[in-house]
């Protein structure tokens, strides 16, 4: 079985926000008004935390994309009382909108805030409807979200090679963010697979998973940035 | 309708006259109330049409005021059963008077606190799917079956203690009578009849306790399940039992003082009541300030970082003036003044119970937001401003809380008759009985 993961290239990032874009347009996310936004309901599955170091004359912005981490250990999964997200046979973190409650229970678990709830009946681009993926279900007022990582780009790569019978190739399913990033930034793969590109980059000394003395094995790595002076 | 005047020659004819006897200041009592709860519902279906976007919750602050009264009112439900539990196990005397009110704060204010999870909910239309789909791994459900077991035992709990005292409204026959005839299930006051009362108090007394016990325990587990900074602790469900019965003391005294002076009820909630209650409460207080005091200070010696974060932001930062208001609520007032005689009226009790109910609203308002506010990651500190829509609830659930009670003093006695009476009659005996028992024989002098 294959365990697919994604691994964050922070010293290739750009902080262009490309990702953020992309996962939006791919999965029908809610675009909530900027009054809203600044109220704290923005809605984005992929995030983008900046953080400033250093003097104002020596600012210094480092951006890290953040998806949801798919545990391998959920602490939300666990807490969901209806059983509307949970991890899959994939090994992915799934939601089921149609039965989620909206008790945002996992929202409160999640060490990551990886979630959004839909605090308002959700709003996308006037016009032509066709701009929607007829990929990704489109979700309601009051329930919680989150990244799939593009797990409907999985289901039909997964088809096409049960019908050609062979396994699934390196970087052949990949997420909007992975395959939009323009500074090669994020990678996606089976880690299990030695020689995916992930699974090296993995093993890179630069890299490590956020809180990862939590213990609860996220499935996204971040590879530091190199000093200027390395 | 005719006055009914056949009450006034019973003995404890006080307790009757609220029932058959309304003043004009009731009917305007529980037009405001009306207005107020008109008001919450409202609001309320403006945010089943609108969504949640209504209230002040955002991201990171998922959970606000809706939990947080969640949290208060439950914990104020512990005032009855359990006390009124305790109470009778013991057999201190003292408690005929006050049992039947405990129990009735604790029905009404259960079916408030019951509530609040469904108001929180983004999708209260799927509330079935904890049936169909629950998980019982979730500390969510473990509250659906803790809650509803207790709102059941604590309603049977009511209920039949209150079955003699329903069966002489019944005699009365003033108003009701069908309704009175219906729910005194044939009670005559037989030896038989007796007998099977109180042995079914005796059971039911006994089985409340664990139950009243694993509601609040079970409520803090909503937290401490989770990994989240500040609330990651294991002595949260003793904590907040110890919460609950303070705060449930604090809302009795405050509910026993205010139906006195409305109902003239001074001969029966006599002073030495409100005493032994108050020093409950100031035993209470202290134990309150015990569990703080070593859930913050294990926090503050460990200093990891993001524990550290959330306290600092209690202790310090925004949360500051809520956080020392809890421990001068909580501790400083109530210990003040209930520890100086002079201070010990009940004008003093009533101000330090009122101090306490506003206390332990802080201190769930104070463990719910910041640990929220404070995600692990570098995002911006959270910032929760409840809305109006969430104020008004509250106050709607005040005010079905209040109106809740006003209306039951109106159909059956808020203070137990036949308990007043069988102490008149048996309990004075049975205690001198038992004091002899307590002590040593004295050999025959020669």
């Amino acid at each position: 079985m294959p365990k697919w993961a994604m691994v964050i290239d922070l010293d290739k990032c750009t902080g262009c926000g490309a990702c953020m874009v992309a996962c939006k347009v791919e999965n029908n996310v809610s675009i909530v008004s900027p009054e809203e936004a600044e109220n704290g309901r923005v809605m984005f599955w992929m995030d983008m935390i900046t953080t400033y170091e250093g003097e104002l004359t020596h600012l210094k912005a480092r951006s890290m994309p953040k998806p949801c981490f798919h545990c391998d250990d959920p602490p939300c999964t666990k807490v969901c009382p209806v059983r509307a997200t949970y991890i899959n046979s994939e090994g992915l973190v799934a939601q089921i909108y149609n039965r989620c409650i909206g008790c945002r229970y996992c929202m409160a678990a999640c060490p990551f805030t990886a979630k959004v709830f839909n605090w308002s009946e959700p709003q996308w681009l006037e016009g032509d409807s066709s701009c929607f993926n007829p990929d990704v279900s489109k979700r309601m007022n009051g329930v919680v979200e989150k990244c799939t990582f593009c797990s409907h780009r999985l289901m039909k790569v997964r088809e096409q090679a049960d019908i050609e019978e062979r396994p699934i190739r390196d970087e052949e399913y990949m997420p909007a963010c992975a395959e939009i990033c323009p500074a090669d930034a994020i990678n996606f793969g089976d880690i299990e697979n030695k020689k995916s590109t992930v699974s090296k980059l993995s093993k890179s000394f630069r890299s490590s998973r956020m809180m990862d003395d939590l213990g609860v094995e996220p499935k996204v790595y971040y590879l530091a940035e190199r000093s200027a002076d390395e | 309708m005719s006055r009914y005047e056949g009450y006034k020659v019973e003995a404890d004819a006080p307790l009757y006259r609220p029932i058959y006897e309304t003043s004009r200041g009731f009917y305007i009592t529980v037009a405001l109330l009306l207005a107020i709860i008109l008001w919450a519902f409202y609001c309320y279906f403006t945010q089943v049409r609108t969504g949640l976007v209504v209230t002040g919750m955002n991201q990171p602050v998922t959970w606000g005021f809706y939990i947080v009264n969640f949290v208060f009112f439950i914990g104020i439900s512990h005032a009855g059963t359990l006390i009124s539990a305790i109470l009778r196990l013991s057999k201190a005397e003292w408690r005929r008077p006050i049992t039947r009110m405990a129990e009735v704060i604790t029905a009404i204010v259960l079916a408030i606190g019951g509530l609040h999870p469904i108001i929180d909910q983004g999708r209260p239309d799927r509330m079935l799917n904890l049936v169909e789909s629950g998980r019982l791994q979730s500390p969510l459900l473990w509250d659906v079956t803790s809650i509803t077991a207790y709102f059941t035992a604590s309603t049977v709990y009511l209920y039949i203690p209150m079955i003699p005292d329903i069966a002489r409204l019944r005699d009365q026959g003033g108003k009701l009578k069908w309704l009175y005839s219906f729910l005194s299930w044939g009670w005559i006051g037989s030896e038989r009849q007796k007998h099977v009362l109180n042995r079914a108090i005796s059971i039911l007394m006994v089985m409340v306790i664990p139950i009243a016990v694993s509601v609040h325990t079970v409520i803090s587990y909503i937290f401490s399940m989770t990994l989240q900074p500040g609330w990651h602790s294991t002595i949260f469900g003793p904590y907040f039992v110890v919460g609950a019965i303070f705060s449930g003391i604090a809302a009795l005294l405050i509910v026993m003082i205010a139906f006195r002076k409305f109902y003239h009820l001074e001969n029966y909630l006599r002073e030495i009541h409100f005493q032994y209650l108050a020093t409950l409460l100031l035993i209470m207080s202290i134990l309150w300030s015990y569990f703080t005091f070593s859930e913050y200070l294990t926090g503050v010696f460990g200093s990891e970082p993001y524990e550290m974060q959330v306290i600092l932001y209690k202790f310090a930062g925004p949360f500051a003036p809520y956080f020392w208001a809890m421990v001068a609520c909580n501790f400083l007032i109530p210990a003040t003044i209930l520890s100086i005689r002079k201070f010990k009226t009940i004008r003093g009790i009533l101000i330090a119970a009122i101090s306490v109910v506003i206390g332990m609203w802080l201190e769930r308002l104070v463990i719910v937001v910041p640990s929220l506010a404070n995600p692990r990651l570098e995002l911006p500190i959270g910032i929760y401003i409840p809305s109006l829509v969430e104020w008004s609830l509250f106050a709607g659930g005040v005010a079905v809380f209040v109106l809740g009670f006003m209306i039951f003093s109106k159909m059956f006695p808020l203070i137990s008759i036949w308990e007043i009476e069988e102490g008149r009659k048996e309990g004075l005996k049975e205690v001198e009985e038992r004091i002899h028992s307590y002590l040593p024989t004295v050999p025959a002098r020669l």
